[in-house]
């Protein structure tokens, strides 16, 4: 091989690699930039977050990943992403509704609420917008006794851990999202916390193995941001 | 030094050495500079640079640990002295003058001077060998996890109840799960918690595992450090001796969350111990969380849910999909494995 046709090859070989490194970064960092950021502000001390979690998502990647959804406090719609904001230092107020259906938790202990107001999650049925019975304050929701936890929202950090319950599985679960509540069956549940003194950024998880066809459940949409984890900034 | 080959060697480039005449003694110079500075620099590293060392003195493991860095350090100064004093020496004193161009003087073996070499710097070497492989046995496997049957246990009492004035052994279970870690005390219930206190004074047995992916339990102040394998109980020792606040890390890339993988825990004393674990185990029992707990075995499979005699919480209407995870292949069959992916 000449002088100039092993230049070529390897300036050829240089460009590829540095191609790829670019189309992994823009890919990945892109993708990140993507996920929008739902800002809540509080009033007279307190702010109100609305969550849900969904077997499936809007998205045209992974449509079929479990998926959690943040409403817009301003226009009520909800948005495909796990980041928001909270002021510091007021109530929080969470509310849950849980359209997918129950995944045994790998640590039982997880069935167990903490880090709430009052040690307690109040938790109500519905099917299509009827309560199945009445709200009822818990402290546990045993996920191995009756498989009736679908997903958890954990803040590890602020020692907040919340089984979120499933729905009765008898009835067909919502199949396109974001579900609404006549869409089919679910959880609502609600419970409140103290948001940090100070600013800044708390992770925030599931600890249900729910990344269906994943190795122990714990990869895909558990290990994705937008899916079944996500950031609480916490603003001044 | 005395082993330097510049004791009977007047230098390259030295005049001495090209005329034949007797020059400076470049050994006795360097031994001369060189044990006071080794004696400065082992004093600095005992009396100064020991006592702030990592890990610390927290518990037994952690002062061993500081321990072996000490001394190991204290073995290591001379020798680094000696290399880099030699070093300087050389670049100043028989550096090449300008203009001269004359090649050195011929190089000749030693045989005195090199059998002393290889006596000396074999001894450094067998002294850290045999040190450092009798301190990894003591105290108690020196905090590292040493599988499921140890061969350097700490001494205690192995008991079903911890009692607070005695010397039994506290039996904790550390549980790695993505992305946190969760603690069992079997001698309180089998109450399982989020936070780890430690009684002073007192022996702990750590038994490590994992329900999914491979952890590493790293109480870094605590000098412990354990592999948190699934389905394998390592135990890890260590004997607190010192009130405070300790930080624990997974020290294995887990995942994603890896990084934020951590918490913090204290050693307290043994009667404010009992109280915490005692209230937790109290709070558990009347919640139905320890009922909705697995038995506690030393270690666990997260595919098996053991059916629990009584139910814990009823939320009316609140019923499961036979326990298959979502989306499992099996959704929607009445019965199969309940729990593969």
């Amino acid at each position: 091989m000449s002088v100039l046709a092993r230049a070529a090859a390897l300036t050829v070989a240089v460009l590829v690699v540095v191609g790829i490194g670019i189309f992994l970064a823009v890919y990945y960092l892109g993708s990140k930039s993507q996920l929008t950021n739902v800002a809540y502000t509080a009033s007279n001390g307190q702010v109100n977050v609305v969550l849900q979690e969904d077997p499936q998502n809007n998205s045209s990647s992974r449509p079929d990943w479990v998926s959690y959804f943040v409403q817009d406090p301003n226009t009520h719609k909800w948005v495909h992403t796990t980041l928001f904001s909270i002021p510091e230092h007021v109530k929080v107020n969470m509310t849950i509704y849980g359209y997918d259906g129950c995944t045994p938790l790998r640590n039982n202990f997880w069935s167990r609420v903490q880090g709430t107001l009052g040690g307690t999650v109040n938790v109500q049925q519905f099917n299509k917008g009827r309560p199945l019975g009445p709200a009822r304050n818990v402290s546990v929701i045993n996920s191995w006794a009756h498989c009736s936890v679908g997903h958890t929202f954990a803040i590890p950090s602020l020692g907040l851990f919340v089984p979120v319950g499933s729905p009765n599985a008898s009835a067909s679960l919502c199949s396109s999202s974001p579900c609404t509540p006549s869409s089919g069956p679910y959880t609502l549940q609600k419970f409140s916390f103290y948001s940090p003194t100070h600013t800044g950024t708390w992770r925030w998880q599931c600890f249900v193995p729910c990344g269906g066809g994943f190795i122990d459940g714990n990869s895909g949409p558990m290990q994705s941001l937008g899916y079944m984890m996500g950031q609480m900034q916490v603003v001044a | 030094m005395a082993q330097n080959p510049a004791v009977n060697d007047p230098g390259p480039g030295s005049h001495a050495a090209a005329s034949g005449g007797a020059g400076p003694r470049h050994g006795l110079r360097l031994l001369l500079m060189w044990i006071p500075l080794s004696v400065a620099a082992i004093l600095i590293i005992w009396f100064v640079w020991y006592p702030h060392l990592p890990p610390g003195d927290m518990t037994d493991a952690a002062s061993g640990q500081q321990f072996d860095i000490a001394v190991l350090a204290v073995t290591a100064a001379p020798v680094v002295i000696g290399v880099v004093l030699y070093m300087v020496y050389a670049i100043v004193v028989w550096r090449a003058r300008p203009g001269d161009d004359s090649d050195g003087p011929p190089i000749h073996g030693h045989t005195r001077v090199q059998a002393w070499w290889i006596i000396i710097t074999s001894l450094v070497v067998l002294w850290a060998f045999a040190f450092g492989t009798y301190q990894l046995a003591a105290p108690g496997g020196a905090g590292g996890g040493q599988g499921p049957a140890p061969i350097w246990p700490l001494h205690g009492a192995q008991t079903t109840a911890w009692s607070p004035q005695s010397n039994d052994m506290l039996q904790v279970q550390v549980i790695g799960q993505q992305w946190a870690f969760t603690y069992r005390f079997p001698q309180f219930g089998g109450m399982e918690s989020t936070g780890l206190e430690l009684p002073d004074n007192m022996p702990v047995e750590f038994h490590v595992t994992s329900l999914d992916v491979i952890h590493s339990f790293w109480a870094y102040q605590l000098g412990v450090k354990a592999d948190a394998n699934p389905s394998v109980d390592n135990i890890a020792y260590a004997k607190p001796r010192q009130l405070g606040t300790f930080v624990v890390r997974c020290n294995e890339l887990c995942g994603i969350w890896h990084g934020a993988m951590f918490n913090y825990g204290q050693v307290v004393t043994p009667a404010a111990f009992q109280a915490w674990a005692r209230g937790l185990q109290i709070n558990e029992l009347r919640a139905g969380v320890l009922a909705a707990l697995p038995p506690y075995a030393l270690t666990y499979d997260p595919t098996v849910i053991p059916q629990l005699g009584r139910d814990i919480v009823k939320v009316a209407g609140i019923t499961g999909a036979n326990g298959y995870y979502y989306p499992g292949p099996q959704a929607g069959t009445p019965h199969g494995d309940p729990v593969s992916p």
